[in-house]
């Protein structure tokens, strides 16, 4: 009966949709991390404004809070975010193989041949379920300077109570370096990716709706 | 975060600034002022409300960062201490007035000077100057951690703040330790982290008599706490259960700011 055989084809392909480019898990952790990271960015900048790091504050339109201690209180709202939507991401992650799969391996030459390909416009950018070497040495990279300003962080929010993890750093003063120097990379991370996915439109609807 | 909406065109900026100004108030100010805000609300529309809404989440935050802060402090937990190669000379000035200058701190005459103890205690009497010098010394070199994010290691002797707490007969059921300052200035700490073995009440500075400008004559040295939560001038102590906060807090920092 052919019509039957037919049908029974139909619903198959009905039932088995291609997966989508992100898992749904990914794109949701992605997006509440990307709003957690700019709200410890730019509180980070008002608080940095206090006793400048860099011989330079950042102008403050560009900060967040209205006010130093109002950039404190953003800041340490927001981090408990982070920190949450970020373990949920890393188990994710190792759990599932998704970082083995997806971001290894990373080789130093494929990084740089890709790199030139990329910026002489040669580099086949059409299919978005795999990575190419530049952006698993810059996920991979962008996850470590996450990993460490995180672990930064903790080392100057409680240098007596996890002054273990202070002395990692040396001491204070230098684990405030690693912290502020942690943000750079990210910030310069996001200068990349941002106008990666502007430049490339549908990797950010992939990033959105999955496909 | 507070959606951009269309300001409205005459009361728009001078509602922000209100609202601004209402954002530094403490929560129980803030509380306080919830009737003031509420005229706001109704005359500004969206834009007061979100952040209102907004504020008051980060109080909500804070508070709940006060509560895991009070977790995580652990009471054997110790400051790291220095040797005397790695002090900080000359030790940092820094105050809660404008300017900020030296010339500014209050001028206590040792000779008159009493020490107020109120609250929960069984001993309110008055101490002075020499009574308190008489006191059992220990000395600390430490690091001093700045809430805008500089430090400074000192050296600081005095004693310690649970031998004080015995000999006033605090009740050290008690929430909260007040202290009042010369100058105006005020702050509370919890009573696990009074009876920490490094919190001090301070009288000297670098083996000399703690000067005017680190708060002459005594300040309270707290290594488990950031640098605002180190009073200086102290005038009067208050040991009890009511929340009374302190000049920084109402700005907006984080009352325990534990390290």
């Amino acid at each position: 009966m052919p019509q039957s055989t037919t049908l029974t084809v139909r619903s198959e392909a009905l039932q088995k949709p291609s997966p989508p480019i992100h898992p749904l898990a990914v794109r949701i952790t992605h997006w509440i991390n990307a709003f957690a990271m700019i709200v410890m960015i730019l509180s980070g900048w008002g608080i940095h404004n206090a006793y400048p790091t860099l011989p330079f504050a950042f102008p403050e339109w560009m900060t967040l809070g209205g006010s130093f201690p109002g950039a404190l209180r953003w800041h340490f709202a927001a981090m408990w975010l982070l920190v949450i939507n970020g373990g949920i991401y890393l188990a994710y992650g190792f759990l599932t193989d998704r970082f083995r799969r997806k971001l290894l391996p990373i080789w130093p030459r494929d990084v740089l041949r890709d790199a030139l390909a990329a910026m002489s416009g040669k580099l086949d950018h059409e299919d978005f379920s795999t990575y190419n070497a530049v952006q698993h040495a810059l996920y991979a990279g962008v996850i470590a300077a996450g990993v460490l300003a995180i672990i930064t962080g903790l080392a100057i929010w409680k240098p007596v109570q996890l002054k273990e993890i202070t002395s990692l750093f040396g001491d204070f003063d230098n684990a405030r370096i690693m912290h502020f120097a942690a943000m750079c990379t990210i910030v310069l991370f996001l200068a990349v990716h941002v106008t990666m996915s502007l430049i490339v439109p549908k990797s950010l609807r992939a990033m959105i709706i999955g496909r | 975060m507070t959606p951009k909406k269309s300001p409205h065109p005459d009361t728009g900026p001078a509602l922000k600034e209100a609202a601004r100004r209402l954002d530094v108030s403490t929560r129980r100010l803030f509380l306080r002022n919830a009737l003031g805000l509420g005229t706001l609300t109704l005359l500004a529309g969206r834009e007061v409300v979100d952040g209102a809404s907004a504020e008051q989440a980060l109080s909500f935050m804070s508070d709940f960062n006060d509560r895991v802060q009070a977790w995580l402090f652990n009471p054997g937990k110790l400051a790291r201490e220095y040797p005397e190669s790695m002090i900080t000379r000359p030790f940092p000035f820094n105050s809660f007035y404008l300017p900020n200058s030296p010339e500014k701190a209050p001028m206590v005459d040792p000779t008159t000077y009493r020490l107020n103890i109120t609250g929960m205690v069984e001993s309110k009497a008055d101490w002075t100057l020499d009574q308190l010098y008489a006191l059992p010394r220990t000395t600390q070199i430490t690091r001093h951690i700045c809430i805008e994010g500089w430090s400074a290691v000192g050296k600081f002797t005095g004693v310690r703040f649970s031998e004080f707490l015995a000999r006033i007969g605090a009740d050290k059921t008690a929430k909260y330790v007040t202290m009042r300052c010369d100058d105006n200035y005020v702050t509370s700490i919890d009573m696990a982290t009074a009876l920490h073995p490094q919190t001090q009440l301070t009288f000297f500075l670098d083996a000399q008599i703690l000067p005017r400008r680190h708060g002459f004559p005594m300040k309270l040295r707290v290594p488990t706490k950031l640098g605002f939560k180190n009073p200086k001038h102290i005038g009067e102590i208050q040991i009890g259960n009511e929340y009374t906060g302190g000049y920084w807090e109402t700005y907006g920092y984080n009352w325990f700011s534990g390290l």
